[in-house]
């Protein structure tokens, strides 16, 4: 979004230096505009129908204390109506500053952060590790080496939690191999320390294949009159990386990065699918909000409804700071 | 120069640049380095490939608990967990349900969003900026936020358990998302084509049409792919909102066995592959393609 180019909308399009007053001017944006706003219509409309209106619709039920003993439901025939009442901001307050907030909120909130922080780090110089290293020219098998590597992403995700969990059940074939090296075999799908190394671990093995394809795509471009340069200067290949490959790759990092936070942030399938509802400490707070929405009985609409709108608020918090800090530090990202 | 996007936007075939003839000689890279580089790369494509070849391995196992004793396998590897999975289960019938949702997210999505990534690419009209915001923020909407109140709509309206239902919960991220991948693709278009076709006295909408839209069936192709991919796995909303094992998708499907069959590990490896491998069949087929389009767009994938 940081291109702040102007393109002519169209070469007909009447722009005089004098700026005309007000009815005039929308006139002359509706005329020159107007195909522009019919070709986006269909997404406005689109979007204001399936996500607006819910979301109004969740903001709403946020300040309320809606669940599925007081909602409008139908049994069989009879169909009951909604009995919640409205009140305020108590929902917030509960989870934020409640007796148990800790327990069911900020926890949950440093385990989301945690795991982000790791699983993007691991994916990113996971990922970048094998790009360099695919990025050799005279590499033999590099086609290959590729193909093989992107197997995980080829893969549905629920799918390979699936076999993810055949290997980490107790007597798996890791806890067989930790075992005949004579290593402790830890239970990964029961004991929470070790759920939680489990999730960064399956999410680790989903997530490199995109940094390492998106990467590898950053590194060919870079112009390779570059390293001849550098080369010709004497620069070791630690500066050359320093000094030629990190700066090329600014851009599509400063976008993998952003990416891969949102969705590890909001990665859902992966810890639901691995632990069910059995693992409330692995439980970051996309799974969590679920869980209180649908794990449960009765099921927590409003409590539900505000995680989500705590989560959003965060997530574009976080994404206009790191948006500023690019811009200061003059990256361009396709944000 | 004319756009930013235009000009870091990597050359479409990364791959198909053409060798470097007066590049160095990279040979004198030690042998040391270059046997240290296919190690590395052994061991990463055996993790890679580990996992999903176990699971095929296992789903050869005809006892429930082989996944335990695989050395048993060798031994009694059948194909009878598939015959049975395709013969006795609702397995079609899933495959059927998830065809129909992905298919038709992926069809409603792209159309509707064909002309907005396309508005988005070539005009700056008032506005633009928050459109483009809008499309970001959406994007990455944590699946809670809209979850309770889709489920108390689409329960207003009489749409859980329908295909229907499910269709509109996607298109929430189908929608932005295709407008977005497609605006990537469409600045990959030079400008001069539309310039010709305004010329030529063909309207925005002409030009779009006859010119623009044909040059980027290949964009088109891989924002469809992504939305298919996408409805075709997604777990949390296909779990809430199909209540009826004649209506689940295969990726609740696929988790229905552990109670349906009393935890049938066998059964639920042989889905777990004949899901997979179609699917990634496709995936190998249009990788090229797919890496392009995410490059290109500079987003998400």
């Amino acid at each position: 979004m940081t291109v702040a180019v102007e393109r002519p909308a169209a070469p007909s399009g009447g722009d005089r230096g004098r700026r005309p007053g007000l009815t005039a001017r929308l006139k002359n944006g509706y005329q020159k505009h107007w195909y522009a706003y019919a070709m986006i219509a269909p997404v406005v409309i689109v979007l204001a129908l399936i996500v607006l209106y819910p979301l109004v619709r969740g903001f709403y039920l946020t300040l309320t204390d809606a669940d599925s003993l007081n909602s409008a439901r139908t049994i069989g025939v009879n169909h009951i109506d909604a009995t919640y009442k409205f009140i305020g901001l108590d929902n917030y307050a509960d989870i934020l500053w409640g007796p148990t907030s800790y327990d069911r909120f900020w926890s949950h909130f440093i385990w989301t952060i945690v795991w982000t922080a790791s699983c993007v780090t691991l994916h990113y110089v996971i990922g970048l590790g094998l790009a360099l290293l695919l990025n050799q020219k005279d590499l033999r098998g590099r086609t290959a080496y590729r193909l093989m590597l992107i197997l995980p992403w080829a893969v549905p995700t629920f799918v390979t939690v699936f076999a993810w969990r055949f290997m980490l059940a107790d007597s798996g074939v890791i806890n067989t191999t930790l075992d005949a090296m004579s290593l402790p075999s830890p239970s990964w799908l029961e004991d929470p320390l070790f759920q939680q190394i489990a999730a960064i671990l399956v999410n680790t093995w989903c997530g490199v294949p995109f940094m390492m394809v998106s990467l590898l795509g950053g590194l060919q471009s870079i112009d390779s009159t570059l390293y001849e340069a550098a080369e010709m200067d004497g620069a070791s290949a630690w500066q050359q990386f320093r000094n030629v490959t990190l700066p090329g790759l600014r851009s599509v990092s400063s976008t993998v990065v952003l990416l891969g936070i949102i969705w590890t942030f909001n990665q859902f399938a992966i810890i639901f699918l691995l632990f069910g509802n059995t693992a409330p400490d692995a439980q970051i707070l996309v799974t969590w909000a679920f869980y209180l929405g649908f794990g449960q009985t009765p099921r927590d609409y409003a409590q539900s409804a505000t995680y989500g709108v705590l989560l959003l608020s965060l997530l574009i918090v976080f994404t206009s700071v790191y948006r500023r800090w690019l811009n200061r530090n003059d990256v361009s990202a396709a944000i | 120069m004319s756009t930013e996007t235009l000009t870091k936007t990597p050359v479409p075939e990364p791959a198909a640049a053409p060798p470097r003839v007066n590049a160095p000689r990279r040979g004198r890279r030690s042998r040391k380095a270059s046997l240290a580089s296919h190690a590395v790369l052994i061991v990463a494509s055996l993790v890679a490939l580990f996992p999903i070849a176990w699971l095929v391995f296992l789903s050869l196992g005809p006892d429930k608990d082989d996944y335990l004793h695989p050395s048993r396998i060798l031994d009694t590897a059948t194909l009878s967990n598939y015959t049975f999975v395709l013969g006795q289960t609702n397995f079609l019938k899933w495959l059927g349900n998830t065809l129909i949702v992905s298919l038709g997210t992926t069809v409603i999505g792209v159309l509707v969003a064909a002309t907005s990534g396309y508005a988005v690419s070539r005009m700056r009209f008032p506005g633009y900026k928050k459109f483009m915001w809008v499309l970001l923020v959406t994007q990455m909407f944590p699946v809670a936020v809209l979850m309770v109140p889709m489920y108390v709509i689409l329960s207003d309206l009489g749409l859980i358990d329908t295909y229907a239902g499910l269709i509109v919960v996607y298109l929430t991220t189908a929608v932005p998302y295709c407008a977005w991948l497609m605006k990537g693709y469409f600045d990959t278009i030079p400008l001069e084509i539309d310039e010709a076709g305004r010329v030529d006295g063909l309207s925005p909408f002409g030009t779009f049409f006859r010119l623009i839209l044909p040059l980027a069936r290949p964009g088109l192709a891989v924002a469809a792919f992504y939305t298919m991919i996408t409805a075709w796995s997604e777990v949390a909303f296909a779990t809430t909102f199909m209540l009826d094992d004649q209506k689940y998708t295969l990726a609740v499907g696929l988790q229905s066995f552990i109670s349906e069959h009393d935890a049938q590990r066998q059964y639920m490896a042989a889905t777990a592959v004949l899901i997979a491998v179609p699917i990634s069949a496709v995936f190998y087929l249009v990788q090229k393609n797919l890496v392009t389009g995410l490059t290109a767009g500079g987003t998400k994938g």
